[in-house]
C-alpha cells in the first residue's frame, strides 16, 4: 500500500510512505523456516536433556540447585535454539570512532557461537551503515572534540551528585538555554540518558486517572514510562489517524472504564521517526486531532532531531509547524549530536515542574561535562552559530543521501519500508536464515549492517536496517549499493513486485488515500 | 454395517412419540436462535451523535502540569561554576565540598583525566548506538573484565546510567507473581525497579532480621497451602550494602543464613559501599569476609567512588548473561561513552594500586562522626565508618515544610562561611517510606583534618544560631 496524502492543505509537502505487503510465497516459506527451526530446537533440547549433547549453557551453583529455578526453560527456548545460531550478527565489538568507516575486532567461534575468541586482528575500514550517526558528529578530531577535551581537563569526567543537590553545573544551565533556543521553545531540561528521560518523566507528568494513547510501535522506554506512571494505556494502530480519533472520541464520551468519571488528562505518545519501520509520524493530523479533543502531545524525537527538516530542527520543522503546538518535545543527544543523554523542551511551567518533580533531577547523577560540551558545540554548528556552514551542509547532505539511497534500493527491487525522507532504511529479509546470511555476507564485503528479527519486529518481518549518515560520501554509498545488489542476488532478496512509478500529483478535497496497484 | 435409507425411515417410525416431539422443539429453538438479532450487554450506543459532540465540547482537562510555587525548595538549584571537586564554587562563593559523593577524590585526578583524554582522541565522545548494534567498544569489554576481576566474580555488565542499573536488573529476573522482600529504607532506584517488575513486594523494617524472618515464615506457610505454585514462584531479597537514606550497613551474615534456610536469592546494591568498605574496597562482602558467590547479584553505580558515570552488575555468568538480552536499560539504550569507561578503568587502577586510601577514608569518617556528636538540635544518623552521613533534627517541629526551612537556614549559614553542604532531596509524594528531612554530609579522602574540624565547629555554630 502506498500512501500519498494531500489532506486538504494540512500537509505542505507530499507525504510518501510505503509498506509493501509480504508476498504470499515468502510468508509461507518463512513460517516453514521457523517451524523447522523449532522442531530442531526441540530435538536439540531433548538431546541436551538426555546428555547426548554437551550442554554449554552456564548452570546454577551446586549449593543452590534446590532453589526455585531462576529462568523457565521455555523463556530461553528462543534464546538457545534460534538466537544462538546467528548471534555473531550482534554485539560486534569495534575499536575506532563510530564514523562513516569503522574498525572492527575480528572474532571467531569454534563452537557455533556459544563462545567467541578474539583473533587479535582488526578489520579496518568497514563502511558503517549501522551506527546512529545521522549528521556525522561522531568524530575524533574537529571543533567538537577539541572543545570537549578542554572541558574535560577543566571539569573532569564525572559529577558525583544529582541536579537538585550539588550536581548542577553552569555548563548544564548553558546547555539547557541553548537547546531551548535550538528547538524554538521557552525552556528545556537535559538528562544523562535518553531511555531514562522517558521512563522517569512520563510518570511525573501523568498518573492514575489519566489516559495515555500510545502508538503500536513505540519504543521500550515510552512503554516503560507509561507503565510506571500508573495511567490507563490504550494503543492505536501504527500511524493510523482514524484509530487515534476513534480512541479519543470514545475516551471523552465514555470516561474512565467503570466509574465513568471524566479523564483528568489525555496524553498522546508518538515518535518522530520510528526506528524499526522508518516511518514518520503524521504530525499535522495528530496536532489537528489534539487541538480538537483538547489532549496533550508528547513527541519523542529520538531519531528525527537533527535528521529531518531544512535546518535540522526535527519533525516539527519538516512539516512546517510551530513548536508551540507540541506540548512536550523530547529527544535524545545520542543520535545526531554524537554524545549521550536526552532532553525535554516545552513551556516554562512544564520545565519548572520537571525540575522539581522529575525522578532524574532528584536521584540521578547529572550529565558529564565533556559530553555536555560536545552537545553545545554540535548544536551551535548545526545552527550555524560557530561561523561556518558545516551544519547546514551536513543536513543537506543527509537529505540527499537518503533520497539517493532509497531510490536506488527500490530500483534494484528490494522491499523497503517507510517514508521516502527518513534516513532509517529497513530492507525486508523475512526468512530467519537470511538474517544471519545477510549480516555475514555484508561483513565479508567490508560493510557493517544491522539486522533485526523477533522480538524487535513481528516474527515474519525480519529486516536489515541501514542508518544513513551525512558522513557517507557518494562513493561509499555506491560501493555499499553495489555490494547490496550482489548479496541481494545471491540470497534472492529482491521480492518487490513493483517497479518505481512516477507520482500522480492530483489535489484532493478531503482526506483520501491513494492506493497504487501492483 | 452401513445405514440404509429404508432402515433410517423405519427407525423414525419406531421411535416413541415424546422423543420426536422433544427433538422437534429443539430444532425449532435452534432455528429461532439462528435468526434472532444479536444483542450486546450494556448497550452503550444510546447516546446520539449530537450528545457525543456536546460531551466532547464540554470536557475540560486539567492543565498538563500544576504550577509550582516560585519558592519551592527544589526549584532553585545551586549553580556550581567550575568542577565540583574538593574546593567548589557554589553560587559564586568558594567553599570546601562536603556534598558531592567524590569519596576517593578521583574527580580531579590527573591520571584519570589523561586516560579519558586519550580515549576522547581515539573514539570521540558518543557511541552512536546500543550495545547490540556497533555500540560495543573494546573499552567496554575491558572495563567489564576489569570489574569482574576486581570483584572476583565471573562476569560483569555495564550500564550507561547509574539509576538505570538496578532499575533494569531487578525486572530482568523478577516478574509478575514472584516475591521480593525489600528493606524499607531502599533507595528510589530500587523502588522503581520493583515497580517495573510487577512482583509482590513485601517490605520489612529497616535492618530488622526478626521482621524479615517473620515474613519469610509467613510465606512458607502460604507455600505449603499451594505447593505447585510455590515451586515456580521465585523469591528475592533486595538490600543495600550501605544505605543511602540512613547511612548504616545491612547485616549480611544473617541474611546469608536466611538465604539458605528459606531458599531466597539475594540482590545486593552496593552503590555507596563499593570503593569504601572492605580492605581493598570490594564492598560489604569483603567487609564481612563473605564468599562473593553467595550473593547472587551485586549492583553498583560508578558515580560515587569511581567518579565516572554509569553502573555495573557483577556475579556469576549464569545470572549476568541473562541481562544482556533482558536488561531494558542495556538493550534499548546507547552504551556508555568510551571516555567515561576509560576514566573508570583508570580509577580502578588507582584503587588497586593504593589500597590504603580506604583505611584513610574510614579514619576521617570516624573523626568527623565523633566531632559531630553532641550538636544541640541535630543528631547524626549513620555508621561511624560511613562516608555519607545524615544530620537530622533531634526534635521535629511537626510539619515537614517547616523542618526543611530550618535545615535550609543551617545549610545557608554553613555555605556563607565556606562549607558547601546540601539537604538530602527526595520526591515526597513518590517515596514509599519517606525519610525525615536531613542535611547530607559527605566525607572524602581529600579533606584535611583541619577542614573536618572546621566543618564540625561550623555546624555546631549554625545549629546554635538557627535552632535556639
Amino acid at each position: 500500500i502506498n500512501h500519498i496524502v494531500h489532506n486538504g492543505g494540512l500537509y505542505k509537502r507530499p507525504f510518501n510512505e510505503a509498506f509493501e505487503e509480504t508476498p504470499m510465497l515468502v510468508a509461507v516459506l518463512t513460517y516453514v523456516g521457523y517451524g523447522v527451526l523449532t522442531l530442531f530446537g526441540y530435538l536439540r533440547d531433548f538431546m541436551r536433556q538426555w546428555k547426548i549433547e554437551k550442554c554449554q549453557n552456564a548452570t546454577e551453583r551446586e549449593e543452590q540447585k534446590d532453589f526455585v529455578p531462576l529462568y523457565q526453560d521455555f523463556e530461553n527456548f528462543y534464546n538457545r535454539n534460534l538466537y544462538m545460531r546467528i548471534r555473531d550478527s550482534w554485539n560486534r565489538p569495534i575499536c575506532s570512532v563510530p564514523g562513516a568507516k569503522v574498525d572492527m575486532m575480528e572474532r571467531v567461534s569454534h563452537d557455533y557461537n556459544w563462545t567467541f575468541t578474539y583473533t587479535g586482528r582488526v578489520i579496518k575500514d568497514i563502511i558503517n551503515m549501522g551506527s546512529y550517526n545521522y549528521l556525522g558528529f561522531a568524530q575524533k578530531a574537529g571543533a567538537c572534540q577539541e572543545a570537549a577535551a578542554k572541558v574535560l581537563s577543566q571539569y573532569g569526567a564525572g559529577v558525583c551528585s544529582s541536579r537538585q543537590e550539588m550536581g548542577n553545573l553552569d555548563k548544564h544551565e548553558e546547555l539547557e538555554k541553548l537547546v531551548a533556543r535550538f528547538l524554538g521553545v521557552e525552556s528545556a531540561m537535559a538528562y544523562g540518558m535518553g531511555f531514562a528521560t522517558n521512563s522517569m518523566n512520563i510518570p511525573a507528568l501523568v498518573g492514575k486517572g489519566c489516559l495515555i494513547l500510545s502508538d503500536e510501535l513505540n519504543h521500550a522506554s515510552l512503554v516503560l514510562g507509561a507503565r510506571l506512571s500508573g495511567a490507563t494505556i490504550r494503543i492505536f494502530k501504527h500511524n493510523n489517524m482514524q484509530s487515534l480519533e476513534k480512541l479519543l472520541k470514545d475516551a471523552i464520551v465514555h470516561g474512565q472504564p467503570r466509574t465513568r468519571r471524566p479523564w483528568k488528562k489525555i496524553l498522546i505518545l508518538v515518535e518522530g521517526i520510528y526506528s524499526m519501520e522508518g516511518s514518520i509520524v503524521r504530525l499535522p493530523e495528530v496536532i489537528a486531532l489534539k487541538k480538537k479533543y483538547k489532549s496533550y502531545l508528547y513527541l519523542d524525537e529520538a531519531h528525527s532531531i537533527g535528521a529531518l527538516g531544512p535546518g535540522g530542527r526535527g519533525v516539527v520543522e519538516y512539516f512546517g509547524l510551530s513548536p508551540e503546538d507540541v506540548d512536550v518535545m523530547m529527544g535524545t543527544f545520542t543520535k545526531s549530536f554524537g554524545a549521550a543523554g536526552g532532553y525535554i523542551g516545552g513551556k516554562k511551567e512544564l520545565i519548572d515542574y520537571l525540575r522539581t518533580y522529575s525522578h532524574s533531577a532528584a536521584y540521578a547523577t547529572s550529565m558529564s561535562p565533556p559530553v555536555v560540551e560536545q552537545i553545545i558545540t554540535s548544536v551551535k554548528c548545526i545552527m550555524g552559530e560557530d561561523g561556518t556552514t558545516i551544519g547546514e551542509a551536513r543536513v543537506q547532505q543527509l537529505a540527499e543521501n537518503t533520497r539517493y539511497f532509497r531510490r536506488r534500493l527500490k530500483e534494484m527491487g528490494f522491499i523497503i519500508y517507510g517514508n521516502e525522507d527518513s534516513p532509517v532504511v529497513p530492507l525486508m529479509l523475512y526468512m530467519p536464515a537470511k538474517i544471519g546470511a545477510f549480516g555475514r555476507e555484508m561483513l565479508k564485503r567490508n560493510i557493517g549492517v544491522v539486522v533485526v528479527g523477533f522480538p524487535a519486529t513481528p516474527i515474519i518481518e525480519s529486516r536489515a536496517r541501514f542508518c544513513l549518515s551525512a558522513a557517507h560520501t557518494k562513493e561509499m554509498l555506491d560501493t555499499a549499493l553495489k555490494e547490496i545488489n550482489e548479496v541481494g542476488d545471491l540470497l534472492q532478496l529482491k521480492y518487490s513486485r513493483r517497479r518505481l512509478v512516477p507520482l500522480l500529483d492530483r489535489p484532493f478535497d478531503e482526506t483520501t488515500y491513494e492506493e497504487t496497484e501492483d | 454395517q452401513q445405514w440404509v435409507l429404508v432402515e433410517m425411515v423405519q427407525a423414525f417410525y419406531e421411535a416413541p412419540a415424546y422423543h420426536l416431539i422433544l427433538e422437534g422443539i429443539l430444532i425449532l429453538w435452534i432455528i429461532r436462535l439462528l435468526f434472532s438479532k444479536t444483542y450486546k450487554l450494556q448497550e452503550r450506543s444510546d447516546l446520539t451523535l449530537k450528545e457525543k459532540e456536546e460531551l466532547i465540547e464540554e470536557w475540560q482537562p486539567e492543565p498538563l502540569v500544576p504550577p509550582v510555587p516560585k519558592d519551592h525548595p527544589a526549584l532553585n538549584y545551586n549553580i556550581v561554576s567550575g568542577p565540583p571537586t574538593h574546593i567548589i564554587t557554589v553560587n559564586g562563593k568558594e567553599c570546601i565540598n562536603f556534598a558531592s559523593f567524590n569519596f576517593l577524590g578521583l574527580l580531579n585526578n590527573e591520571k584519570v583525566k589523561s586516560a579519558a583524554q586519550a580515549s576522547l582522541k581515539k573514539y570521540g565522545v558518543g557511541t552512536c548506538g546500543p550495545r547490540g548494534f556497533y555500540g560495543t567498544f573494546d573499552v567496554h569489554l575491558e572495563l567489564e573484565e576489569r570489574l569482574a576481576k576486581f570483584m572476583r566474580t565471573e562476569e560483569a555488565i555495564i550500564y550507561s546510567y547509574g539509576f538505570a542499573t538496578i532499575a533494569s536488573a531487578i525486572p530482568a529476573y523478577s516478574k509478575r507473581g514472584d516475591i521480593v522482600f525489600v528493606d524499607e529504607a531502599a533507595c528510589f532506584a530500587i523502588q522503581k525497579g520493583l515497580q517495573a517488575s510487577r512482583s509482590n513486594i513485601k517490605l520489612f523494617k529497616h535492618n530488622d532480621m526478626a521482621d524479615l524472618e517473620r515474613l519469610l515464615k509467613e510465606q512458607e506457610t502460604e507455600d505449603q497451602k499451594n505447593p505447585r505454585k510455590a515451586r515456580v514462584t521465585r523469591r528475592f531479597i533486595v538490600v543495600e550494602g550501605l544505605y543511602m537514606n540512613t547511612g548504616d550497613i545491612c547485616p549480611l551474615p544473617e541474611l546469608i543464613k536466611l538465604k539458605y534456610k528459606y531458599k531466597v536469592r539475594i540482590f545486593l546494591e552496593e552503590s555507596l559501599s563499593f570503593g569504601v568498605l572492605g580492605e581493598h574496597g570490594r564492598g560489604i562482602t569483603e567487609h564481612f569476609g563473605i564468599n562473593i558467590d553467595d550473593i547472587d547479584l551485586i549492583s553498583a553505580n560508578m558515580e560515587n567512588s569511581l567518579a565516572s558515570i554509569g553502573g555495573f552488575c557483577c556475579g556469576r555468568s549464569f545470572i549476568i548473561d541473562h541481562q544482556r538480552l533482558s536488561g531494558q536499560g542495556y538493550c534499548f539504550s546507547a552504551s556508555l561513552p568510551p571516555l567515561l569507561a576509560a576514566a573508570a578503568i583508570e580509577a580502578l587502577n588507582i584503587m588497586e594500586d593504593n589500597p590504603d586510601i580506604f583505611q584513610t577514608l574510614r579514619a576521617k569518617c570516624e573523626r568527623i562522626h565523633k566531632a559531630l556528636q553532641g550538636i544541640s538540635g541535630l543528631k547524626v544518623v549513620g555508621e561511624s565508618f560511613s562516608p555519607a552521613l545524615h544530620l537530622q533534627l533531634e526534635e521535629s517541629s511537626g510539619s515537614r515544610e517547616h523542618d526543611v526551612k530550618l535545615l535550609k537556614r543551617v545549610v545557608d549559614y554553613c555555605m556563607n562561611s565556606g562549607i558547601a553542604l546540601t539537604q538530602a532531596r527526595y520526591l515526597e509524594k513518590e517515596e514509599k517510606c519517606l525519610p525525615p528531612p536531613s542535611i547530607r554530609v559527605v566525607i572524602t579522602v581529600e579533606q584535611t583534618e583541619q577542614e573536618l574540624d572546621k566543618a564540625a565547629s561550623l555546624l555546631k555554630e549554625a545549629a546554635q544560631s538557627v535552632l535556639n
